[in-house]
């Protein structure tokens, strides 16, 4: 494996990583190559938190009584899973550690527009996560990710100040990245490197900011609307006091739907780098492939409401919402067919960040599928809050968002450390978590048919035989989640030395050493030709 | 092992079938179209896979003819499956005139269900099979979701709001009641059954319960003990014979339907619509009457609506 002489030969030069020591050299570094690093490791920190509470889901589930603890710890269990997992892990992972690495190297800049927000946007991230860590072992939370009122509002006990207040402050890390990105692909751009010669992954990076940018601060509104509620009895929200509870979920989802869409579109355009580099071919239809993030960010922000057909809301607005729903299903179609039709008389190898990337698209097509059932006013009638919807968000968020970000992160691993991974334990992982993915989430949606609520810490015993088999794949996918995370920290002393570009990728960011130097290119590129000319 | 699962809840109501139909329909196009995007990369997988490193791709930058063929195909199907549920759903959302109206509250963590004979019953629903039924409901704190699986129905069930279900039971027996919006500490507990009976025994159970008077009786005391007559059974406040259901001029020139929505607000913020030609005198009763004293009263107005002004003494 590691050959002896490989530690001296990445440490003969200067590069990012060595270019100075110590602590404080990475808490207060404006590279954004070392803060997506500091972000790596403090949302593999919150993925681990948020999976913990999944396993303990998992096994209370076992037993129709729940195995493990009483309802209301239960409660406070897929609370913090979900308010971790969305607001600590998915949301910033793909943009803030890939984007944030890749973002500069791909337009061939020396950083972004603006390297201390960047480092800000980080501190905020902590800051809010510390709060929300806070709330859960402060008394826990458990009003669900979605903070619904007036629960939330007026009837628990429990610490939800400093659970919204969390989310709140981790929201402007996620506005300031998104702006930070903006600001970036406009002005930074190396001479030749023209909007249509951008990789895909910067049109999804570039989407997902716009709905950052303007999706985050209602929600910040929202919660701030929580806080005042909660603590004055404004009665914004509250019917006892003359609100009207429907209107924070209509203020609620309309970020967080297109929250839905800042955890896929960037797996998106990460698909795209992966599925031409390992077809050494063409992206097939840049120009539908790059429009159709658009069309995704923009029809996103006019969905909302599908999350409400049996809130009691008006059939007229349910129809719209209904209308525009299947509205957004086309565009991901579009993605779906094109990444497909790219390994059309390609040159197909399949090393681990390929696997990766074939599964996203096998996940997401099931879990997209399955959002038509959802769109459906009738079928969403039967359906809504059970597990099918369950089983829906996790194959787009894990099936779909997390094999993006695990193929991205294997990806561009040895460009991030300079080293390579095992491929052979890479390939088991990818294969082990596909396969432990649909054993745990497929059943899901066979319980959401039958018509098991979601959020039952305590179920009908004829759900039983189907939990367990949920229970079962979730041992299975934990253990594939756990074998990248061992390899990984081990290629990053003992991996073979990776070479700028192992993969013979084409785009900037493989033109330069790995890992890079501080500045990330010795000149300033210039682009000369279009993205994925892997036939030239 | 595969007998111990189910996979499909049964069918017990006349909307079941039609949720059902699409199901199939929208779960034959998943198999589709999963099958044409796998079955596609596994062939190009093998068909297409490098077998040196020599190996050139062919240039081909797209097609204009495919990308619009799989714009226009999942376009198609989506209209479709959209017409399909919007119109199942609109009939879905439409009670028959002839329902049978029951009362539900929902709170932390019970369901209090009140038949318009007066009966009152916890966690437990009675029906009678092959009559619609309309369930009028609301909560007394904070959002529950009313389900009935077996009837693919479900409403959540909101404070401050009145929303309605309906349906109609097609075989007998007992079935699952589940609050569906999560709802705080125990919500899993908040669960009970819909007992679907043959008319005759619905009638004798019905005559058999605990039953006080009923729904409208009661609202009469309600209207007697308020004092509401000493406005409007004197020409100070609108009269309210005859008024359920009929359109309302208000003061700000436009019109509401008199339902019981209208009627809820009325007694409990009575300042929010004026009646045209009335000063606004109205205490509101906020506080002072619960939920399922305001359906009585509702109950009653509505009474008298049917009787034409007779007391229902």
């Amino acid at each position: 494996m590691a050959t002896a002489a490989a530690p001296a030969d990445l440490d003969t030069r200067v590069h990012y990583l060595n270019a100075d020591y110590g602590i404080k050299s990475w808490l207060l570094t404006t590279d954004h190559k070392r803060i997506a690093i500091l972000y790596l490791v403090a949302i593999t920190f919150f993925f681990l938190l948020g999976g913990i509470a999944a396993v303990l889901i998992r096994i209370n589930l076992i037993q129709p009584n729940g195995a493990l603890v009483e309802p209301a710890a239960y409660n406070k269990l897929f609370s913090m899973h979900g308010i971790i997992m969305i607001f600590l892990f998915l949301i910033p992972s793909i943009p803030a550690v890939l984007g944030n690495f890749l973002v500069p190297m791909m337009i061939g800049a020396r950083d972004l527009a603006f390297p201390r927000l960047n480092l800000l946007s980080w501190y905020l991230l902590m800051a809010g996560g510390i709060l929300i860590l806070y709330a859960v072992i402060w008394g826990g939370v458990d009003t669900g990710w979605t903070f619904y009122t007036p629960l939330s509002t007026t009837y628990l006990n429990t610490n939800v100040m400093s659970a919204a207040l969390g989310v709140f402050v981790a929201g402007f890390s996620s506005i300031l990245t998104g702006l930070n990105f903006i600001v970036t692909i406009h002005k930074m751009r190396a001479p030749g490197m023209t909007w249509f010669r951008m990789p895909l992954f910067l049109w999804a990076i570039y989407a997902t900011s716009i709905i950052q940018i303007l999706g985050t601060p209602v929600l910040a509104i929202t919660l701030v609307l929580v806080a005042l509620e909660r603590l004055f009895h404004v009665g914004v929200f509250d019917p006892a006091v003359g609100g009207d509870p429907i209107l924070f979920q209509h203020l609620f989802w309309f970020y967080s739907h297109p929250a839905v869409y800042i955890m896929i579109l960037p797996s998106m355009g990460v698909m795209s780098e992966l599925v031409t580099c390992f077809a050494r071919k063409r992206i097939f239809g840049y120009s539908f492939v790059a429009f159709s993030s658009v069309a995704i960010a923009v029809i996103s922000f006019l969905v909302w409401g599908h999350h409400m057909y049996v809130s009691g809301q008006s059939i007229y607005a349910s129809i719209i919402f209904s209308a525009l729903s299947f509205a957004v299903a086309i565009p991901s179609a579009i993605k779906v067919f094109n990444w497909t039709a790219t390994l059309y008389k390609g040159s197909v190898s399949y090393q681990a960040p390929m696997l990766y990337a074939l599964g996203f698209i096998g996940l997401f097509t099931m879990g997209g599928l399955t959002g038509l059932f959802l769109a459906t006013l009738a079928v969403d009638g039967h359906v809504h809050d059970t597990y099918f919807v369950v089983g829906h968000f996790h194959y787009i968020m894990v099936g779909g968002a997390l094999m993006g970000y695990l193929g991205g992160i294997h990806f561009w691993w040895p460009k991030i450390t300079g080293r390579l991974y095992p491929d052979g334990w890479a390939r088991l992982a990818a294969a082990i978590i596909f396969i432990g993915f649909n054993l745990t989430f497929f059943p899901q949606y066979m319980l959401g048919y039958l018509g098991m609520p979601r959020r039952y810490a305590i179920y009908p015993p004829e759900f039983q035989v189907l939990n367990v088999m949920s229970s079962a794949g979730a041992s299975v996918l934990a253990v594939g989640y756990l074998i990248p995370l061992i390899y990984l920290i081990w290629s990053m002393r003992y991996g073979p030395v990776a070479g700028p570009n192992p993969w013979g990728a084409k785009g900037l960011e493989w033109e330069t050493a790995s890992p890079p130097i501080t500045e990330n290119f010795e000149h300033t590129p210039v682009v000369t030709e279009e993205a994925y000319a892997y036939d030239e | 092992m595969l007998q111990g699962i189910p996979f499909r809840p049964e069918q017990a109501s006349t909307i079941a079938r039609g949720v059902d139909h699409l199901y199939y329909f929208l779960t034959a196009i998943d198999l589709f179209f999963t099958a044409v995007i796998f079955l596609t990369i596994f062939y190009f997988a093998l068909r297409y896979r490098r077998r040196s490193e020599q190996d050139r791709a062919t240039r081909i930058e797209g097609n204009i003819p495919l990308e619009i063929m799989w714009t226009a195909i999942p376009l198609g199907l989506v209209i479709i499956v959209f017409l399909w549920g919007t119109n199942l759903f609109i009939q879905n959302s439409r009670p028959p005139a002839a329902a049978t109206e029951i009362f539900v509250v929902g709170k932390q963590w019970m369901w209090k269900i009140q038949h318009p004979e007066g009966l009152m019953e916890i966690n437990e629903l009675h029906v009678p099979v092959n009559r619609p039924i309309k369930l009028t409901m609301t909560s007394e704190d904070v959002i529950h979701d009313f389900s009935i699986p077996a009837f693919r129905v479900k409403k959540d069930v909101v404070p401050g709001m009145y929303t309605t279900l309906w349906f109609q039971a097609t075989q007998t027996g007992k079935f699952h009641l589940f609050c569906d919006q999560y709802c705080g500490t125990n919500h899993a507990l908040m669960k009970g059954y819909v007992m679907v009976m043959e008319p005759i025994e619905y009638e004798q159970w019905v005559s058999g319960g605990v039953r006080g008077e009923s729904m409208a009786q009661a609202g009469a005391k309600l209207y007697d003990q308020l004092a509401c007559i000493t406005c409007h059974g004197t020409g100070k406040a609108p009269p309210l014979l005859g008024i359920y259901g009929k359109r309302v001029n208000l003061s700000d020139g436009t019109t509401v339907v008199a339902d019981d929505a209208y009627l809820r607000e009325s007694i409990i913020y009575p300042s929010a619509k004026i009646v045209a030609g009335f000063p606004p005198i109205m205490p509101t009763y906020k506080g002072q009457v619960t939920e399922e004293q305001l359906l009585q009263l509702i109950a009653y107005i509505k009474s008298l609506s049917r009787e034409e002004g007779k007391a229902p003494k």
